[in-house]
């Protein structure tokens, strides 16, 4: 008797099993990589690039994040100040931090990205030059801080103060531009997974900038990303650091709520 | 990167006579000659890590010769079979003859 109540649980067990890996079969293929049907560069890039990227060693990204760890204790500026002077260690106070940027700032009254939080703390409170977007040094220290919220999800705020913005960033997601007259959502959107020529077109997910591309030979912004897709569709690349960028950076950020930050990550 | 960083991972203990994988990463521009400056017009002269080594205890046990097509921050793996205890050292020398050297200590159980 017992054994055949046994053996109806178990049968219910397998039914249950199937059942949730039916529903599940499509975050299941991709592991962490994929919340829903939001799927990170990652599932995108050949085994060989991901291979380089899930070993640390391999991963030339990793001098970065090595050379942020040495700027963040530099003491640099008129106030004699480090990173560490007010943040101590960054393993611990930035742990989920560089999942949450861009954010509103309420003096600046728009958005701010990490990298331009970094020039914030630097001038304002370091009295210290900022440095220059693409520069080695804010590549690093923004891979640094970003790095210490890997695995953690994306979780940026698109409520209040932030709508504005999120609303111009996804205005700017739709909106057709350049020679090509294209926008954003027509190759990450509608025709992410086909071929645009010899490349694999991804969802654009930006889960894992700074991300060390091959192309690039370096560890890049997310806007310097940016700027490389407006050029492709031969559109006028904006600024660094451009308020348009900064609100697109938000929205798409949004598009991959729940994804892990995988700073930094390895992509072709 | 400003400073060359060179870094270098083997397994702290091999048995004897065991395979065992070394891989080494540093960290350089690179600059293959062919490159123009877009400002002058000029060529940006050649500055690239031509020859690495690999010696264990004073002896070469891995050595290359490397070309312009190699990439930026040269990711290198192989594999060594050691006998006994000692030092592996890398080095890499750049086009001006400037060596940047790493040591690992291997223990043979």
């Amino acid at each position: 008797m017992k054994k055949a109540y046994l053996g109806v649980l178990t049968i219910a067990a397998v039914a249950l099993v199937t059942a949730s890996y039916v529903t599940k079969a499509y975050a299941a293929d991709y592991g962490r990589y994929a919340v829903d049907d939001r799927r990170s560069g990652y599932t995108y890039a050949t085994k060989e690039t991901q291979a380089i990227q899930d070993d640390d060693f391999e991963n030339p990204a990793m001098i970065w994040v090595e050379d942020g760890e040495q700027l963040w204790k530099a003491v640099d500026g008129n106030a004699n100040k480090s990173c560490s002077s007010c943040h101590k260690d960054a393993v611990e106070s930035m742990k989920g931090v560089g999942a949450t940027f861009p954010k509103y700032d309420a003096k600046l009254k728009k958005l701010k990205n990490l990298e331009q939080q970094i020039n914030i703390c630097r001038t304002e409170r370091m009295q210290a030059k900022p440095w220059k977007w693409e520069s080695n040094q804010l590549l690093a220290m923004t891979t640094y801080v970003r790095h210490q919220s890997r695995g953690m999800p994306v979780n940026v705020s698109i409520d209040d103060e932030a709508a504005p913005f999120f609303a111009k960033g996804k205005e700017f997601y739709y909106q057709r531009r350049g020679q090509l007259d294209m926008a954003c959502k027509h190759c990450h959107e509608d025709n992410a997974g086909h071929m645009a020529r010899a490349n694999l077109l991804s969802q654009g997910q930006i889960n894992g900038f700074p991300t060390y591309r091959l192309k690039w030979q370096k560890i890049g912004s997310a806007h310097r990303r940016f700027r490389g897709c407006n050029k492709n569709i031969r559109a006028s690349a904006l600024a660094y650091g451009a308020d348009e960028y900064v609100n697109l950076e938000l929205y798409i950020a949004w598009r991959g709520r729940g994804l892990p930050v995988e700073t930094p990550a390895v992509r072709n | 990167m400003a400073k060359t960083k060179a870094r270098v991972k083997t397994p702290k203990s091999v048995k004897k006579g065991e395979v065992f994988e070394v891989k080494t990463l540093i960290s350089h521009k690179m600059e293959t000659g062919q490159r123009k400056d877009k400002k002058t017009g000029n060529k940006i002269p050649r500055m690239i890590l031509n020859k690495f080594v690999c010696s264990y205890n004073g002896k070469t046990a891995f050595s290359a010769d490397w070309h312009p097509a190699i990439s930026v921050n040269p990711y290198m793996a192989f594999h060594l079979k050691a006998s006994e205890s000692g030092e592996l050292e890398m080095a890499w020398t750049d086009d001006d003859g400037k060596t940047v050297k790493k040591t690992a200590k291997i223990t043979v159980t």
